[in-house]
């Protein structure tokens, strides 16, 4: 479904993304785990075309993004859970929710997916006249992905879903990851909580300083001794 | 009461301050969305006065229409006029320079300004010198109690400017537009996210923000009947320094900014008029001193 091929970004003279390779096949969920400044959000942002790559290729369904500006990923099918959540501090949760809908036309269908957000994440729906800011962390996730559901993607990205939160928290986060999934969305789940990650994905990559490394079936990839040592902790 | 403070002089700084409002929420709005001052903004409102000028010529004697319609047909045209101008500014001048060092959109900003007025001076059919602004509407005072009149026109500049910011009011409060509009000044990758043509809703601010000047073009020629191309920078500087006041990039802020600007000046010009002429300068040293952010501006603002 999306493919990224030998990308690289570059911020002024300094190379974040070397060579960056992997494949998210349709339905699946792929991780993509790496260390601090390893370079996971700006290949996010770089599929986004929020970052424009210097040299590589993204493919999205057979389609090359180069030169696709952001808002149009989202009418193409992508759907981004920002780092940080960048939730929008001065809007109400109801209208953080309304926004997502922007480019769908039919305000049923909005009023629908909100709906749908609601049920899916009940804290959500209690909090539809609170700003957006005065949100807790976890709760602010559970807008973001919110936001990513009224969007609508096929594919969606996920930046640290986890960044911040409690254990009890953030496996009430990667329930309602693979609960998406299991609904049909495809997920690119990027994550410095390696172990959660590799629990709930299908296949895996490592990002290292600019590179794809280690790859293989989340399994292999949680076996490999390196990935052991460096991100498992074992 | 001493004779300097009188309701009439209240009532003239409404006056004044409704016509600074309408042009310093173009500068907050557009500054709130691209941290961009605006410098070309006080032209805008020049070339809403024109505009209303010219409609005015050419519908009277085609027409010979005057009175109210008249007017509201020349409030249209001035607005449509400077929010095109705007708009145009923003897409060949600014975007280019969106996301390249703050100072390039600024020190164009300045040259846009001054290209729209020399070019407007060198025009045949406009010039450099000054033009009498037609009576569209007579001037009928009202009286106020004992010593104080309210004229027509101080009710149209006051009722014209309470209608529009009703109206934005709702826009940015309630429409779809409006809540992308904060989305944008609060965060544009997230927005981009969202699905937003942020570019889109720039134009629109700039384009809103336009047509703002454009209408208090058209009330400042009609309440101090004389236009020329200079015309925009003192009240373009003053709304700046009255959205600076009441913190840039904020909108209740620039409404509450003008009101005390508009009523501060009119207080000083009749104590004495070189001190009216100074006074928001005067008002500018002492906010950037005492609270930079201004009265109701955020905390962490960044200011250029
Ligand atoms: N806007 C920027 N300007 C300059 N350098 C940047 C910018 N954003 C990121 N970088 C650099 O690019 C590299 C990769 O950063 P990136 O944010 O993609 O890492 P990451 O893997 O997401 O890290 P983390 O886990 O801490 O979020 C880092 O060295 C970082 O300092
Ligand atoms: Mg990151």
């Amino acid at each position: 479904m999306l493919s990224v091929k030998n990308l690289q970004v570059n911020y002024g003279r300094i190379a974040a993304l070397k060579d960056v390779s992997f494949e998210v096949p349709a339905g699946k969920i792929i991780a993509l785990i790496g260390s601090n400044g390893a370079g996971k959000t700006t290949t996010l942002r770089a599929i986004s075309g929020l970052e424009k790559p210097s040299g590589g290729t993204i493919s999205f369904k057979g389609k090359d993004l180069a030169g696709v500006q952001s808002h149009e990923l989202v009418k193409l099918g992508i759907s981004h859970v920002p780092e940080g959540r960048k939730i929008f501090p001065t809007l109400t949760v109801r209208e953080n929710l309304e926004l997502a809908g922007w480019t769908v036309k039919d305000a049923k269908e909005v009023k629908r997916r909100i709906e749908e957000v609601f049920t899916f994440f009940p804290r959500v729906a209690e909090r539809v006249g609170q700003l957006g800011g005065t949100l807790s962390g976890g709760e602010q996730q559970m807008l973001a992905v919110g936001r990513a559901m009224v969007t609508g993607g096929e594919l969606l990205l996920l930046d640290e879903p986890s960044m911040g939160l409690a254990p009890v928290l953030v496996d009430e986060i990667f329930d309602k990851i693979v609960a998406l999934n299991k609904l049909g969305t495809t997920i690119l789940l990027v994550e410095q909580n390696a172990a959660e990650a590799l629990d709930i994905a299908d296949f895996a990559y490592v990002l290292e300083v600019g590179y794809t490394t280690i790859s293989g079936s989340a399994k292999d990839v949680a076996d490999n001794p390196k990935v052991r040592e460096a991100y498992l902790g074992v | 009461m001493g004779s300097i403070f009188n309701l009439q002089q209240v009532v003239n700084g409404l006056q004044l301050g409704s016509i600074y409002a309408l042009i310093a929420l173009g500068y907050t709005m557009v500054y709130g969305i691209v941290r961009l001052i605006n410098f070309a903004h006080g032209d805008f409102y020049m070339i809403g006065a024109y505009t209303a000028y010219g409609a005015f010529f050419l519908f009277n004697a085609v027409l010979g229409g005057s009175g109210l319609p008249m007017a509201a047909v020349a409030l249209v045209l001035a607005m449509l006029a400077s929010g095109l101008v705007a708009l145009l500014t923003n897409r060949l001048a600014y975007r280019p320079l969106r996301y390249k060092p703050k100072l390039s959109s600024l020190i164009t900003a300045i040259g846009v300004s001054m290209l729209i007025e020399y070019l407007f001076s060198a025009l045949p059919f406009i010039g450099p010198s000054f033009r009498a602004f037609p009576e569209i509407l007579p001037s009928v005072p009202i009286k106020l109690g004992q010593n104080a009149t309210i004229s027509t026109h101080a009710l149209i500049d006051i009722g014209v400017a309470a209608v529009l910011m009703i109206g934005l009011t709702i826009l940015v409060r309630h429409t779809t537009l409006g809540k992308a509009m904060r989305a944008v000044s609060q965060d544009k990758d997230a927005a981009k996210l969202m699905g937003i043509d942020v570019e889109k809703v720039i134009a629109w601010t700039f384009m809103i923000g336009g047509a703002f000047a454009g209408a208090a073009g058209l009330l400042a020629g009609m309440t101090y009947p004389r236009i020329f191309p200079f015309m925009g920078i003192l009240p373009g500087l003053k709304a700046f320094i009255a959205a600076v006041l009441g913190g840039i990039g904020n909108i209740p802020g620039a409404v509450l900014g003008a009101y005390i600007m508009g009523v501060a000046e009119t207080f000083a010009t009749a104590y004495n008029s070189l001190l009216g002429e100074g006074i928001a300068f005067a008002i500018l040293i002492v906010v950037l001193l005492v609270r930079p952010r201004g009265i109701l501006g955020e905390k962490h603002a960044d200011k250029i």
